[in-house]
């Protein structure tokens, strides 16, 4: 093997294909390269131009919002990781008991069911604005009055809706043979369920799941609507002060920065489970 | 105050109450008499020859008149008219109240008053359909809760600073909260003030700054134990409420003076203390 030499006609291959790789590296920097000049200088060129700038991207303005906003974000991120946890186990609960099978369950299906059409219907911010206001006003002993535990039930409970949807789809994914297989075994349904079907349809699901955290990472700033500050709140508050709105651009680029290392994340994790071209890379 | 007021200023208004505005700095009329003389009580140009005509809104509210009556001379701005009219040299039994609801003393075209009084903010905006007198009331910020709260007795700012305290959001209640009382918790900051007093309502916060007119609303109307604990210090804060007078009226430079006058001798500051902090407004030190 280790005096072969490959042909003179795959040496031609192998060059061909370099020769037609440099090229299509060079055309795609110069096509970035032109599109990114057209935009600059086309948005460089517009009348209000000087404002925009001077309105939504004042450095220092920004600069000096930072410290406020960012502690704002520090509300969206504690609110993000207690509800995350919560919401796998509720989503996971609820999609269970909609995928139980036998005339007894019946009562548990109806139930998932319903509270899936009911909390994925339901807009968020209402749902923040009944439990948030509407819980408080009841005046029972014993419940907590917070504005940010009750804005937090309520993305719990819509989100753990959509994450139930997530998850029965896994489990349904799973193919009825490895069910079929397990039992046979001498599985029981339980364990059948938990050591052959939930793990195949926590893989299949887990960039979608990634996906919908991404989203629960913004929408955890509607809880300010209760008035406590999140980043928005303060960039808000910020701009009310001189009515300059660079701290809202540096309230979406924080939020940016969060979410772009969970999407590179969702990206790995798909790209583990073979979710592009079953494992051979893409085709 | 700033945009949330614009807000607030549809319920006032309705209320019969007053209105807040934008912010303004400036005060003071555009004419100057040019001497004493020009406002003597026979030189000045009014609609009644030898008598003043006064236009307010009916009902009209506590603590700014009394009993609904803006003749009896008392409450606020009754009594600052009266003694306004004092230096115009109008007698009590010269003033003429006429009922003039909020929204019309703007509309343009001759008034049928000589001036207006009707807790109406002074702003540019409004300056080009109306004259204004100078402020005779720099509109103060106010800390409102609920009977039996934590905060229901406190005779100071710095009893405050333990409470949670809401504001709306972009008003300089919401400065003066941050600026003045210095809370230790952060304070909750809403969309408006409906959902400040909702809150409020739900115990979830213990007070809301708000400014003093928006106070008497929400303490009477909105909430069923509202209770004013206090006002602020006056700090920077330049909204100002002042007489209206039909735009290029020969009478706004002498109302401007008189009412200056009465400012300086210290006339206004003692019928604020009258009608304002006795009528459970009290001040905070």
């Amino acid at each position: 093997m280790s005096d072969w030499q490959p042909s003179a006609l795959q040496l031609e291959r192998i060059a061909y294909r370099r020769r037609r790789a440099r090229r299509s590296t060079l055309i795609a920097v110069v096509s970035s390269v032109v599109l990114l000049v057209l935009v600059a200088v086309g948005i460089g060129s517009t009348p209000g131009w000087p404002r925009v700038r001077d309105t939504f991207f004042d450095f220092h303005r920004g600069w000096e919002a930072l410290p406020v906003v960012a502690q704002g974000l520090w509300l969206n991120i504690r609110v993000m990781l207690v509800c995350a946890v919560l919401i796998v186990i509720f989503g996971m609960t609820l999609a269970i008991m909609r995928t139980l099978r036998g005339p007894i369950f019946f009562p548990l299906r109806v139930f998932a069911a319903a509270y899936t059409d009911v909390f994925r219907g339901l807009p968020l911010l209402l749902v923040i604005f009944l439990l948030g206001f509407g819980v408080p006003a009841l005046q029972l002993r014993g419940l907590p009055n917070q504005a940010v535990i009750w804005g937090g039930a309520a993305l719990v409970l819509t989100y753990s809706s959509y994450v139930a949807e997530v998850f029965r789809a896994g489990i349904e994914s799973v193919h009825p043979s490895q069910r079929a297989a397990a039992r046979s075994l001498g599985l029981t349904y339980r364990q059948t369920l938990r050591f052959v079907v939930l793990p195949q349809a926590v893989r299949r699901v887990l960039p979608p799941l990634l996906n919908d955290f991404v989203s629960l990472q913004k929408d955890s700033g509607l809880i300010a609507v209760l008035g406590v500050i999140d980043a928005i709140r303060a960039a808000q508050l910020e701009t009310a002060e001189d009515f300059n709105f660079t701290p809202y651009v540096v309230a979406g680029l924080l939020f940016v920065a969060l979410t772009i290392p969970l999407t590179r994340l969702t990206d790995y994790v798909a790209r583990r489970q073979g979710w592009y071209g079953g494992g051979g890379g893409p085709v | 105050m700033r945009t949330g007021v614009v807000v607030g200023l549809a319920a006032l208004v309705a209320m019969g109450l007053g209105a807040c505005a934008p912010e303004d700095n400036s005060s003071g009329a555009s004419s100057t008499p040019s001497g004493a003389d020009a406002c003597a009580k026979d030189k000045l140009a009014v609609k009644t020859a030898g008598a003043l005509t006064v236009g307010t809104d009916k009902p009209a509210y506590e603590p700014w008149f009394s009993n609904n009556d803006p003749s009896n001379g008392k409450g606020y701005e009754s009594a600052v008219t009266y003694a306004v009219a004092k230096k115009l040299g109008f007698e009590q039994a010269e003033v003429t109240w006429k009922t003039v609801q909020f929204n019309t003393a703007f509309a343009p075209g001759p008034k049928a008053f000589d001036l207006d009084v009707n807790q109406v903010s002074i702003s540019e905006e409004r300056r080009k359909a109306v004259d204004f007198s100078s402020g005779y009331y720099d509109v103060r910020q106010t800390v409102i809760t609920t009977a039996g709260s934590k905060i229901a007795n406190a005779k100071s700012v710095a009893e405050l600073a333990d409470a949670k305290l809401g504001a709306q959001v972009g008003t300089t209640s919401y400065t003066a909260l941050r600026d003045q009382v210095k809370p230790k918790q952060t304070p909750a900051v809403f969309d408006t003030n409906d959902l400040a007093v909702q809150a409020l309502k739900n115990k979830q916060i213990d007070g809301i700054v708000v400014d003093l007119p928006t106070a008497f609303y929400m303490t009477a109307a909105q909430l069923d134990n509202g209770k004013i604990v206090g006002q602020l210090p006056s700090s920077g804060t330049t909204e100002q409420f002042g007489f209206v007078l039909e735009k290029g009226s020969k009478l706004t430079g002498c109302v401007t003076q008189a009412v200056d006058a009465l400012k300086s001798d210290g006339t206004l500051a003692n019928l604020q203390k009258q009608y304002l902090t006795e009528s459970g407004a009290p001040e905070l030190s």
